[in-house]
């Protein structure tokens, strides 16, 4: 008999099964990720969760008897029935306590209706944005950050004085004078005191020999030098991405009555979208929520997505109300600014210069990015409208988009990336 | 031998080699169990849910079902739905038994005499292990399996291997031989049976016969049915062989990974129609080895009180309007049974007497249940040996749902008209060959558009499930290659419904 300790072996030799069954149950999967996505708060988007997907997605078939037909089982605990017995049939199931005995014979056919999947937050998240359908090219881009620092990285032999390392430095000459022998001080001291001893007694040849001594101890402290320029040492700095340490997002929203559900699903998940990237690229990353009818409204998340209002549609007084904010609270020295704004186009009459004044000479300088994402429903071919005409005449205007639909929401980040890089290109 | 083997919860590897050394003294020295060597292995619960995910094998090859497994079995145990098995048993040679690290040193006595002396005893003596599995084999077969189907993910791509190993799990229920095949003609026992027989017709001859007069000599003219049966082994039961060998369009990596499957599915049928005896034999064997360790006070008062706690949790079983009724348990009803056999052989009343004459009085109960260990499976085992008095005991039941009635029928109890309806209803629901649907392939349409026809015997109406049964006849016909017709006819043979299955994609 052998008695093996397993326990040393590697574990988690089920993962990459693991890893094909999510990709099996990819579609469904995606599902579920965007159905607890939308229920999510935009901060939460990219943490690891448990998401329930129908197992009917996912079964493994086989031939097994259905519910048809007479069905006969023998069950223990008999206490009151005798031959012959009519029992009702217990409600509810449709198949009855006599059912089953053929029904589960198959194995993997029937049982729970319901999976559950935990998933990390990297899962999650590669999920969430596979349900956007963005290139993988893309999602690279995404944890790409683009501002450099520099960061310490051990130690080279070349380096400007500033940099010299001292400690290191030391360390290796003390290494170098131990290897070589260098006499000590002490050691130098002793033989000096030898010497003049020596010199004050009688022999002679004593006296020389002392004295060659101190004689080559000297010389061999002379020729090992105490730093040597093999010794020294100077820190070295790598380039490594930094982030630039905040960020602010604005989202501001039209409320009005004309904005559908559908249209508000579509700006949250360009809102998830624009978080997410930010989030990656700076330390803190700060949300705030501006709806607007014909006049605006700093909100908390909840009442931005949930609640409706009536009213008109001023553009200009959401404008006004970021800049009021960036002002009071964002300086743009310490804050990166992005703007997010989704509405479905309608403006007031009259309300459009006010909206160009305040974008041309307020927000467009002040912010990194501003995106206008223009919502609508599926197949609706509307003319310009009023907003999208008005922010055509900016130059440089606002990343403007149309989006119909959610599969749509990336271009209007590639866009963003473009625009950057090429920023980039012109200012090297 | 005695002096106590622990105290306490606590072992280490020299108590398991003392427990093992002792425990096999009992079970081979005083039971005379004839078992395989063993092998013990301590894990942690992380490879028990591997170990669970991979069905039990230790090696298997990737699949996403595999997976599936996984992630919902960690999710029920980390959830804390779901304990975790003390141990899983591997019918191998050298037997393999997984043990958890968690385990209390008792916990350790009752695994390896439950799996590493009573199921390995039944692995290696039952007939249809014997018959159908190869104990020394499997492990390295495993390995090659993995390794194979690893190579031909890398050859021709993961996403073919996966829908082909899609389709052959799909019919893995129906990839199996249910009885031995025809084996291969051996001439030197030909020449022995010809000889015999004209010995026979020598012994019996009689002039008088020879005065009949004889018709024209039979024509052989066979009908192209006829022939096509014959050369394709028509009818065939096992779908996964039949394609393995016929299937026109597969290329012979698919042959083999067919194979594969429809092997492992032979190796795990044997369990599935064996899973109360296998339980029981595993059970009874503990039982009898803690009381003669208790007996010989090698294990405390205490720990054999863990040890009787422990075995009541296994063997119980409530009854059908308990709240947690799911099914009868393996383990009860199989130790019940064993039990009970017992007693037949040591104290048999009348009545048992008269049902089971062969082993009544017999005093000599562990050859006796060695002789129903190595020889019967679930159904045999049941419809010979349930005694009146069990049935009593268990108060059974039988019941009866027919659609046609407006409510559930009580067909039998547990009384002198019951008895044997009972047994046998009972022992039907542990038959694979009833409770399975009766599927074969009848014949193909070789002068038409090479149509593959099955045939579902239906039995007391039952027909197949429908979506599950058009969902497996898809791959089916992937594997075909052609259209795929699946009939359903009731006991006279007239149709009662059919399905039909276009390849979707040509197997390359």
């Amino acid at each position: 008999m052998y008695v093996i300790d397993r326990r040393l072996n590697p574990s988690g030799k089920s993962l990459p099964n693991r890893q094909r069954f999510l990709r099996r149950a990819g579609k469904i999967l995606r599902e579920a990720v965007r159905n607890l996505s939308s229920s999510r708060p935009i901060r939460e988007i990219g943490e690891a969760g448990v998401v329930i997907i129908p197992a009917r997605g996912i079964d493994e078939p086989s031939f097994h008897t259905g519910s048809d037909g007479a069905h006969t089982r023998v069950l223990p605990g008999n206490k009151e029935f005798l031959e012959g017995d009519r029992i009702a049939r217990p409600s509810g199931s449709g198949s009855g306590k006599g059912r089953g005995a053929g029904n589960n014979a198959g194995g993997g056919g029937g049982g729970e209706d319901e999976f559950k999947v935990a998933l990390s937050a990297e899962e999650f998240l590669s999920l969430f944005l596979e349900d956007l359908e963005l290139p993988d090219l893309e999602r690279r881009k995404l944890s790409l950050t683009d501002s450099t620092g520099l960061r310490r990285a051990g130690y080279q032999r070349g380096g400007s004085p500033a940099n010299l390392a001292l400690t290191r430095t030391m360390r290796n000459a003390l290494s170098r004078r131990m290897a070589l022998k260098r006499p000590k001080p002490d050691e130098i001291e002793r033989a000096r005191q030898a010497s003049t001893d020596a010199d004050l007694g009688e022999d002679e040849q004593h006296s020389d020999a002392m004295r060659a001594e101190l004689e080559a101890l000297e010389l061999r402290t002379r020729s090992i030098p105490y730093i040597d320029p093999i010794d020294i040492r100077y820190r070295r700095f790598e380039p490594s991405p930094r982030p630039v340490a905040q960020a602010v997002m604005f989202c501001v929203m039209d409320v009005s009555g004309s904005m559908t559900e559908h249209m508000k699903d579509i700006a949250k998940r360009f809102f998830m979208l624009l978080y997410v990237f930010l989030e990656r690229r700076y330390k803190q990353v700060e949300i705030v929520f501006i709806r607007h009818t014909d006049e605006a409204r700093e909100v908390d998340e909840k009442t931005f997505f949930e609640s409706r209002e009536t009213g008109g549609t001023r553009v200009s007084s959401a404008l006004k109300e970021t800049l009021r904010i960036i002002e009071e609270r964002y300086p743009v020295d310490d804050w990166n600014i992005y703007i997010a704004q989704a509405s479905d186009g309608d403006n007031e009459n009259g309300d459009s210069e006010k909206s160009l004044t305040l974008m041309r000479d307020g927000l467009l300088p002040l912010s990194q990015y501003f995106a206008y994402l223009e919502v609508d429903e599926p197949h609706n071919d509307s003319p310009m409208s009023t907003l999208w005409k008005t922010y055509a005449h900016l130059e440089p205007g606002p990343s403007m988009r149309r989006v119909t639909s959610r599969q749509e929401i990336y271009p209007v980040f590639r866009e963003l990336f473009r625009k950057r890089s090429e920023a980039e290109a012109t200012s090297r | 031998m005695s002096g106590l083997l622990f105290d306490g919860a606590d072992w280490s590897f020299d108590t398991i080699q003392k427990i093992h050394d002792r425990v096999e003294e009992i079970a081979l020295g005083e039971m005379k169990l004839e078992v395989y060597p063993n092998q013990i292995e301590i894990i942690t619960a992380e490879q028990m849910l591997d170990g669970y995910a991979a069905s039990g094998m230790p090696i298997n090859y990737s699949h996403w079902s595999f997976g599936k497994r996984f992630v919902q079995h960690e999710g029920h145990y980390r959830k804390g739905f779901q304990d975790l098995a003390y141990e899983i048993v591997i019918n191998s040679s050298p037997c393999i038994s997984y043990v958890m690290e968690g385990n209390t040193a008792l916990m350790q006595t009752l695994v390896i005499a439950h799996a590493a002396f009573g199921h390995n005893h039944f692995f290696r003596n039952n007939m249809l292990f014997k018959e159908w599995t190869d104990a020394t084999g499997i492990l390295d077969y495993l390995q090659f399996a993995k390794t194979y189907i690893a190579h031909c993910e890398e050859t021709y791509g993961e996403r073919a291997v996966e829908s082909l190993l899609d389709a052959a799990h799909a019919l893995m229920t129906h990839g199996v031989h249910r009885s031995p095949r025809r084996r291969k003609v051996d001439f030197r026992t030909e020449q022995a049976r010809a000889a015999e027989r004209r010995a026979y017709d020598e012994k019996i001859y009689n002039e008088l016969w020879s005065t009949l007069p004889s018709g024209s000599p039979k024509t052989v003219l066979r009908t192209a049915d006829e022939r096509l049966a014959d050369l394709l082994e028509l009818p065939q039961e096992n779908i996964l062989y039949f394609l393995e060998k016929t299937a026109p369009r597969l290329a012979p990596w698919q042959r083999e990974l067919l194979r594969i499957v429809r092997l492992l599915a032979q190796y795990f049928h044997p369990q599935r129609q064996t899973k109360v005896m296998n339980e029981g034999t595993a059970t009874y064997v503990h039982y009898k080895i803690m009381n003669r360790l208790h007996e010989c006070g090698n294990i405390t008062d205490g720990a054999f009180l863990e040890f009787l706690g422990s075995h009541t949790n296994v063997v119980f079983q409530p009854g059908f309007d308990d709240r947690r009724f799911g099914s009868i348990n393996p383990y009860a009803l199989g130790f019940a049974m064993m039990s009970d056999l017992e007693r037949v052989c040591v104290s048999p009343t009348a009545e048992d007497r008269e049902w089971l004459p062969q082993l009544a009085g017999c005093n000599d109960p562990v050859n006796a249940l060695k002789d129903i260990w190595a020889n019967y499976r679930d159904e045999s085992f049941i419809s010979q040996f349930l005694s009146p008095r069990l049935m009593r005991d268990w108060r059974m039941f039988q019941l009866v749902d027919d659609p046609k009635e407006t409510t559930l029928r009580v067909e039998a109890i547990h009384d002198e008209r019951g008895y044997r309806r009972i047994r046998r209803a009972f022992a039907r629901e542990y038959d694979l060959g009833h409770t399975d649907p009766q599927i074969e392939v009848v014949s193909v349409d070789l002068e038409g558009d090479r149509r593959l026809i099955l045939q579902h015997s239906v039995r007391e109406g039952r027909l197949l499930a429908g979506r599950d049964a058009g969902e497996v006849l898809g791959y089916l016909a992937d594997l075909w290659g052609y259209p795929v017709l699946l009939r359903e006819v009731d006991e006279n043979g007239a149709g009662m419904r059919e399905h039909t299955a276009e390849p979707r994609q040509r197997a390359a």
